[in-house]
C-alpha cells in the first residue's frame, strides 16, 4: 500500500505541476513566446520526436560516458589515497582544485583543447562527478569498522583479500551516496558543455530554438532533458538498492 | 596444548600509559576471564595479545610467548563485541570468511572446497542455526548474531580464542544461554574472555582477574570452585559477585 503510494507521489507532483502550468498560462494570458502552454509543448514533442530523440541520445551518451569515467577515476583516486599514504599530501590539494575552479570557467578552455565534439562534454562531466565520488568512496574506505579489520587480520587475510572482501563492500553504501549525487549533477556538465559550443545535444537544440524564438521546441527539449535526468536518477537509485541490500551504517 | 604467557607487558597511546609491567598466564585448555570497568584497558590488552597493535603512535613493551616455543600469531581466533558480522554477507559467507580471506586467488569469487562448506554447515548445526545459512545478519536477533559469530570462531578451529565482551549487548537470559553454549563448544580451547560483568567472569573463568587503576594493574586470581559453566544457585558465587560488583562500583565513583 505505502509502496504503491511511493511510486504514485512523484507522478502526482508531476501532474500537479502540469495543471498549475496550464492554469497559469491560460489564466494570466501569458504570451506563448514567453511560456508556451503544456499542450503545445506536448504537440511539439510528438511532431519533432525524431529530432528530440536524436539530440537526447547525444546528451545521454555524454552523460553516461562522463559518469562511467568519472566514477572510475573517482574510485581509483580514493583507493590511491587510502593505500598510498605518502601520496596523500599531494593528491588532496589536487582533489580540492578540481572542485575550486568552476567548470563553467573551464568550459571554453576545454572546447579549445578537445574540440566541439563529445569529448569536451564528457570531460566536463567527469570533472564535476569526480569529486563527490572520490570523497565519498575515500570516506567509506577509511571508515571501515575496526572490528572487521581486526577480525580479518587475525584470520590471516592478505591486504588484497581484505580490500576485496571487507573494505570494498563496507565502503559501498558511502560510494552509493556519492553516485546519487554524481547522477544528479552529471547533466550540468553535459549541457553546459553543449551551450558553450557544440553541434548536437539537447543543450545545443535549446540554444538553436531560443535563437529562433521557437519557445515550444525549447521547452520540449527542456522537458526531455528533465525526463532523462530524473529517469537516470531513479534507475540508479533502484539499481543501488538492489545491489546494496544491507542496511547502511549503524554506528 | 600450550600455556600463553604475558611477560611484563605495557602499552601507551602517546602519553596515556594504559597498563605496564603486567604478568599473566593463560593456562592451556582453560578459561581466563578479565574483569574491569569501562575504559580501563581491557580491549587494549586483548588486542595486544592478538598482535593487533602495530600503529606507530602506540608504544608496546614486554613479550607474549607460548610455552611450546612457537609464536602465538596464526593460532588465535578473535571474537569481539556486537556488530562483528559482515552485514553484506550471508550467515554462511560470514562463517567461512576466514577461509576466503586466506585463499590467494586474485580475482573472482574464490570457491570454497566442499569440505569447508560441510564444516561450515556443521558449525551452524552446532549453534542451532542451520536453517539460516542464506540469511543476511540484519534479519537475525542479537542472540542469533552472536551464535553465528561463535560458529565462525569454531570454524577457524584455532587453539586459542580471544573474546572481547562477546555477550555484552545481549539480554540477561540470552546471555546465560550463550555462555553455556560457548562453554560447551569451546571445551578444550585456551580462552581469554574480557567482560565488565562479574557474574559472567565468575560463571566461566577457571581463573578470574580484575584489571583496575591507571595505569591498570591485575589483582590476584580468583578461582571459583566447580566446573564451568557454574550454575547460579551456588551461594559462594553470589557472594563473590557481590564483592566484585562493590569493587567495580567503588572504582567508577573514584574515577
Ligand atoms: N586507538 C586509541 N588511541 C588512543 N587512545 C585509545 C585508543 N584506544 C583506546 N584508547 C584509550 O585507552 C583506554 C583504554 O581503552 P579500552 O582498552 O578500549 O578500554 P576497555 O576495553 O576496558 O573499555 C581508554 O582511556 C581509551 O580512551
Ligand atoms: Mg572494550
Amino acid at each position: 500500500m505505502s509502496k504503491r503510494f511511493a511510486v504514485l507521489k512523484p507522478l502526482l507532483v508531476f501532474i500537479g505541476i502540469l495543471l498549475l502550468w496550464q492554469g497559469l498560462v491560460v489564466g494570466l494570458e501569458v504570451p506563448s513566446f514567453i511560456i508556451p502552454d503544456p499542450v503545445s509543448v506536448f504537440k511539439r514533442m510528438v511532431s519533432d520526436a525524431g529530432l528530440l530523440w536524436e539530440h537526447a541520445l547525444v546528451t545521454m551518451a555524454e552523460m553516461l560516458m562522463g559518469l562511467t569515467l568519472g566514477v572510475l577515476f573517482g574510485v581509483l583516486m580514493a583507493l590511491t589515497l587510502v593505500y598510498f599514504v605518502s601520496l596523500r599530501p599531494w593528491l588532496l590539494p589536487l582533489l580540492l582544485v578540481t572542485q575550486a575552479i568552476p567548470v563553467f570557467a573551464l568550459a571554453p578552455v576545454l572546447m579549445l583543447w578537445f574540440g566541439y565534439g563529445m569529448a569536451s562534454k564528457v570531460i566536463m562531466t567527469v570533472l564535476i562527478i569526480f569529486f563527490p565520488v572520490a570523497t565519498c568512496c575515500y570516506d567509506g574506505l577509511r571508515q571501515t569498522h575496526q572490528g572487521w579489520l581486526d577480525l580479518a587480520q587475525t584470520m590471516g587475510g592478505g591486504s588484497w583479500a581484505v580490500l576485496r572482501l571487507v573494505r570494498w563492500p563496507s565502503a559501498l553504501p558511502a560510494l552509493a551516496s556519492g553516485l546519487r549525487v554524481a547522477v544528479v549533477v552529471a547533466p550540468i556538465g553535459a549541457v553546459v558543455g553543449e551551450w558553450v559550443g557544440s553541434s548536437a545535444g539537447l543543450g545545443y537544440l535549446m540554444l538553436q530554438a531560443n535563437a529562433r524564438l521557437w519557445v515550444d521546441l525549447m521547452f520540449a527539449a527542456l522537458t526531455v532533458l528533465a525526463i532523462c535526468s530524473v529517469g537516470l536518477y531513479y534507475f540508479t537509485d533502484l539499481l543501488l538498492k538492489r545491489l546494496i541490500p544491507w542496511q547502511t551504517s549503524h554506528h | 596444548m600450550f600455556d600463553v604467557h604475558l611477560h611484563k607487558v605495557g602499552l601507551a597511546y602517546g602519553d596515556l600509559q594504559v597498563f605496564q609491567q603486567l604478568d599473566l598466564s593463560l593456562k592451556a585448555g582453560q578459561w581466563t576471564c578479565l574483569l574491569g570497568g569501562s575504559g580501563v584497558g581491557k580491549t587494549t590488552l586483548l588486542r595486544m595479545v592478538a598482535g593487533l597493535v602495530d600503529q606507530s603512535d602506540i608504544r608496546v613493551e614486554g613479550r607474549v610467548t607460548c610455552d611450546d616455543g612457537q609464536p602465538l600469531a596464526g593460532r588465535i581466533a578473535w571474537m569481539s563485541q556486537q556488530d562483528s558480522l559482515l552485514p553484506w554477507a550471508t550467515v554462511l559467507d560470514n562463517i567461512t570468511i576466514g577461509e576466503r580471506l586466506r585463499t590467494r586467488k586474485f580475482l573472482r569469487r574464490s570457491r570454497l572446497s566442499s569440505e569447508a562448506l560441510d564444516r561450515a554447515h556443521h558449525m551452524l548445526e552446532l549453534v542451532g542455526l542451520d536453517e539460516k545459512a542464506r540469511v543476511l545478519p540484519q534479519n537475525l536477533s542479537g542472540g542469533q548474531r552472536q551464535r553465528v559469530a561463535l560458529a565462525r570462531t569454531l570454524f577457524e578451529d584455532r587453539p586459542v580464542v580471544l573474546m572481547d565482551e562477546p555477550f555484552g549487548a545481549l539480554d540477561a537470559i540470552t546471555r546465560l544461554n550463550l555462555q553455556d553454549m560457548a562453554c560447551d563448544l569451546l571445551a578444550g580451547k585456551t580462552v581469554m574472555l574480557i567482560t565488565h560483568d562479574p557474574l559472567e567472569a565468575l560463571r566461566l573463568g577457571h581463573a578470574v582477574y580484575h584489571l583496575r587503576g591507571h595505569p591498570a594493574q591485575l589483582t590476584d586470581a580468583i578461582t571459583p570452585p566447580g566446573k564451568i559453566p557454574r550454575s547460579l544457585d551456588n551461594a559462594e558465587l553470589m557472594t563473590l559477585q557481590g564483592v566484585l560488583l562493590d569493587r567495580l562500583r567503588h572504582e567508577e565513583s573514584v574515577a
